[in-house]
């Protein structure tokens, strides 16, 4: 049996999603009989996003240049990609900064205003990735074909999503089960 | 009273003259999803979730303020309406800043539950990230206006029920807000009484008790209700 190419992303998110992706417990066991960890920060050390790669759960929102790069990379190599968590389907709290409108009153307040020493703006091109003006959802950036959301979604929830893919079905994300935000 | 008969989801319902097409179908056990209504105050069709289609009439009618007729043909969940429902939501979400993880209304919100109903697991609709503000000025509550959906429940319950017109909508469109007194700091405002029926209408997480936090807002809906049959049934036991 081939094994189906599986990766998982982060982006602009807290990793509580990956986190709860490893909650799945013994049941990563059984997904490891299916698939191949391609790459991922939980699940992989390949530092280069492989090309066709089958299934990618995408934690985050588009927060800088690194996630752009990234993001765009995925799509071009990935058949489906799956917008996991609320920072990936909504933007949710990182977005929280695009209510000062834009990049620079951002990095003043964080790096100049409440800085108690040496304030200074941060910048080190080719290091440092530099901030893009909004916080964006996956979907307003590249094609997403499956929607996940949840703060973070649970074991439960993750399992119930990747399980049909195996099969070749489609997951039903309705109900409260599946599409609850928060 | 006369009595009108019609027809529901090919249901025949017959209601009393005068009752809206919610309250028949209500009445037939018939969902018709809502949010800007309150039962106890009176209906504006302000969220226009609760869109019906009315057989011979070519726009899209609010169930909550539609008065019934005689061999009325509606029809309440048809794919037109379950699109136009989910487009609602949507727009709702991406014209505020719904931020549900860190909301007190997480797992009890009304817009939160419509969402699920209506099938929402992404909003198809650009985020605006409006700049809005918070008044934390009254010392037992705080009104965050970017969790506000503007269904003015607050505005009509504190006009009707406690009397005391604390609330209003300022500006138009995009722009409008939830306003207490004369555009003044909630704490402010000498008519309000404090009586907390703002936190028990409000269908978010916007109007909170001070105190509450991530997904603890409770809401006791059972006082309005009290509150409206005491007043209008003289049901004075709770």
């Amino acid at each position: 049996m081939t094994k189906i190419k599986f990766a998982t992303v982060w982006l602009a998110g807290c990793s509580g999603c990956h986190m709860s992706f490893l909650d799945m417990d013994e049941w990563l066991i059984e997904l490891a009989k299916y698939v191949e960890v391609v790459y991922s920060p939980v699940g992989c050390d390949l530092k280069e996003y492989p090309e066709g790669v089958d299934v990618c759960l995408v934690e985050g929102g588009v927060a800088n240049k690194d996630n752009l790069e990234l993001i765009r990379l995925v799509r071009k190599r990935t058949k489906t990609l799956i917008s996991f968590g609320d920072c990936a389907v909504t933007a949710n709290v990182p977005a929280m900064r695009n209510m000062l409108g834009g990049s620079a009153p951002v990095l003043r307040r964080g790096y100049l205003e409440l800085a108690d020493e040496t304030p200074q703006l941060p910048y080190a091109p080719g290091i440092v990735p530099e901030l893009l003006d909004r916080v964006l959802p996956v979907h307003e950036v590249v094609p997403v074909d499956i929607y996940m959301p949840g703060c973070p979604p649970d074991a439960h929830r993750i399992q119930a999503t990747i399980e049909p893919l195996l099969k070749g079905e489609r997951p039903k994300m309705e109900g409260r089960d599946m599409i609850k935000f928060g | 009273m006369s009595v009108r008969t019609l027809t529901i989801d090919g249901q025949p319902v017959a209601a009393i003259e005068g009752a809206t097409i919610l309250e028949a179908a209500k009445e037939g056990g018939i969902h018709i999803p809502t949010l800007c209504f309150l039962e106890g105050v009176s209906a504006v069709a302000a969220c226009r979730m609760c869109l019906v289609e009315v057989e011979g009439i070519n726009k899209l009618l609010p169930a909550c303020v539609t008065k019934v007729s005689e061999e009325m043909v509606v029809h309440t969940n048809t794919p037109k309406l379950q699109e136009y429902r989910r487009m609602v939501i949507e727009l709702l979400f991406s014209e505020g800043n719904h931020v549900c993880s860190i909301c007190v209304a997480n797992g009890n919100c009304e817009l939160q539950d419509l969402a699920i109903e209506v099938g929402m697991d992404h909003t198809r609709f650009p985020y605006r990230f409006p700049d809005r503000g918070i008044d934390v000025s009254h010392p037992q509550f705080g009104i965050d206006h970017n969790r506000c959906i503007l269904c003015t429940r607050c505005v009509r319950v504190c006009d009707e029920i406690e009397g005391a017109h604390v609330w209003d909508v300022a500006q138009r469109g995009a722009a409008a807000y939830i306003v207490s007194g004369l555009n003044q700091p909630w704490g402010e405002v000498e008519a309000c009484t404090s009586c907390g029926k703002c936190v028990d209408a409000c269908p978010t997480g916007a109007i909170f008790r001070k105190g509450t936090t991530t997904s603890e807002k409770a809401r006791d809906r059972a006082k309005l209700e009290f509150l409206v049959n005491a007043r209008e049934k003289h049901e004075w036991t709770r």
